[in-house]
């Protein structure tokens, strides 16, 4: 689904990253993992659209999507989330899903004025989907709620429903689980299992928790000093002494090690 | 008390007139991010070409609202398509003296075209109704009329925001930006509709002006700066504190007469939004749009 192909960025005399190629199957859940500072966000940042590779190509479904910009990737199915969520935080909940799907005659100066009906019906539509993003999610309580006053787990869950919304073909999500505490984790994880299997979504995950990767991504790519050193099931990974070496290695032990 | 309350009349009405133009600089400085300093000259042409249209048809002088607010959305637009829109990615700066530059433009162009003088909507003098109550109270039908129309914009810029997607679109872009660009959210049209109702109600209080007291080619500019606190004391960015900014400073200016000369009255505007920079500069109103 998503090709990276010999990808590499430097920042000034920083090897960001370094000729690294993998793909992200169609349906899978792909992880992401390494130590901090590894390249990780920065090959995000690239995939999106955010900064342009030095060299490099990335291919969504065969097309060619190096350097285009992310609200152009957004209409070709390529969604991302923030490791700190984004929200508009004084529209509801409700709100911050509607104003989601684009290329609707609502938006358009002259239907808006003069065809009534059609916008009526396409919003009633709009709002159906809404519904059932809410109930997916379990958020349904918080509906109403203006999205600033959400808990960052409670975000992360509406940046998830944001992805819902369009027709993504992946989702790129940045460290799902950070500042998130364990029930809603488990929520989150359970949302991204269901999207997987029941509606055939495809995703690339960043994250630290390792119970997360290990419970969702098969398989799990792992990033060190900009390179990729490791690929598998993270079953195997465990057992592979240059990713014990790099998480031990590159200081940052703590929540990965095991 | 019947002075009073005679200033008060007039403060509403002044307020209901300032609240137009303080929507339309609030929604656009929360779009664009930039002071729109050209609005007041928006609002004399949008008060112009209402004229232009009544005396070409010769209609009674309340047409002069629907066709100036109709032409001054398209003008508005018409010159972001040719100024703004090409120098949307500089600095803010940059944006607010082009502003600047383009009130000028207009202005220019109103006294070629209508000239310097004087002019009105209506010839003769309108005779107040006369009310028993409280020693007898002086009320224009006009100042009615301002007052009931520029709430029912207000009510249609209210539903515009909060039931249609475009200004829910709308919100969202001033709310967050990059999520707004990321999700999707096409920023060129929430412009051009921010144009739309930012020149139709700024023509609005135009012609509003106008019918309260008469048309000439500085009367937009020298209402600029009482508009611009509007903004600022309702919390600029935020349409909804715009309409609280601009009751507050448009009662305010007319009730100052009362201890000190009505020819202060635009100082009492600034001082009005000197003060509230410097002790509340995010404006009366958190999180309201």
């Amino acid at each position: 689904m998503i090709t990276i192909d010999n990808v590499s960025k430097a920042f000034g005399g920083l090897k960001a990253v370094q000729n690294v190629s993998f793909e992200v199957e169609r349906g899978s859940i792909t992880g992401l993992i390494g130590p901090n500072g590894a390249g990780k966000s920065t090959l995000f940042n690239i995939v999106a659209g955010l900064i342009p590779p030095d060299s490099g190509r990335i291919t969504l479904e065969g097309t060619d999507i190096t350097g285009i910009p992310p609200h152009r990737l957004f209409h070709m199915g390529l969604v991302r989330t923030f490791q700190i969520p984004h929200e508009f935080s004084r529209m509801t909940v409700r709100e911050n899903l509607m104003v989601v799907p684009a290329g609707q005659s609502g938006e358009n100066l002259f239907n808006a004025w003069f065809r009534w009906a059609r916008v009526r019906r396409e919003d009633s539509r709009v709002l159906e989907q809404v519904e059932e993003v809410l109930d997916f999610l379990e958020i349904g309580h918080v509906a109403d709620e203006l999205a600033g006053n959400l808990s960052g787990g409670q975000k992360k869950l509406l940046d998830l429903g944001r992805a819902m919304m369009t027709d993504a073909k992946a989702v790129l999500l940045d460290e799902p689980g950070a500042g998130v505490n364990r029930t809603l984790l488990g929520r989150i994880s359970a949302a991204i299992q269901r999207l997987n299997t029941e509606r055939g979504y495809t995703f690339c995950v960043i994250e630290h928790d390792m119970d997360l990767i290990s419970t969702l991504c098969e398989p799990v790519h792992v990033m060190a000093n900009g390179e990729l050193i490791a690929s598998g099931p993270m079953a195997e990974l465990r057992q592979n002494e240059q990713v014990r070496e790099a998480y031990l290695g590159g200081g940052v032990s703590g929540r990965a090690g095991e | 008390m019947n002075e009073i309350v005679q200033l008060l009349i007039y403060g509403v009405v002044l307020g209901s007139i300032l609240t137009m133009g303080a929507i339309g600089v609030s929604m656009i400085f929360g779009i664009l991010r930039f002071a729109h300093f050209a609005h007041g000259d928006f609002m004399t042409l949008g008060a112009y070409i209402g004229l232009a249209f009544i005396s070409a048809f010769g209609l009674s002088p309340w047409w002069a609202l629907p066709s100036g607010m109709i032409g001054m959305a398209a003008v508005a637009v018409l010159i972001d398509k040719v100024l703004y829109q090409r120098i949307r990615r500089t600095q803010p700066v940059i944006l607010l003296i082009s502003s600047f530059g383009m009130a000028l433009v207009i202005r220019a162009a109103v006294q070629l075209i209508w000239g310097s003088d004087n002019q009105s909507y209506a010839k003769g003098i309108q005779f107040p109704w006369r009310l028993d109550i409280l020693g007898g109270l002086r009320i224009k039908p006009d100042h009615v009329w301002i007052v009931l129309i520029a709430f029912a914009l207000v009510v249609a810029v209210h539903l515009f925001l909060t039931r249609t997607k475009m200004g829910k679109a709308m919100r969202a872009m001033s709310d967050n930006m990059d999520l707004a660009l990321i999700t999707g959210i096409p920023a060129e049209r929430v412009i051009t509709w921010t144009w739309v109702i930012g020149g139709g109600l700024a023509a609005a209080a135009g012609v509003f002006l106008g019918i309260d007291t008469r048309l000439y080619p500085v009367m937009g500019w020298t209402a600029l700066l009482p508009v611009f606190a509007a903004a600022i004391l309702g919390g600029i960015g935020r349409p909804y504190g715009a309409i609280a900014g601009g009751m507050v400073i448009g009662i305010a200016m007319e009730m100052s007469t009362l201890v000190i000369p009505a020819a202060y009255k635009p100082a009492v505007a600034f001082a009005i939004m000197v003060v509230m920079l410097v002790v509340r500069p995010q404006g009366l109103f958190k999180g309201t749009l």
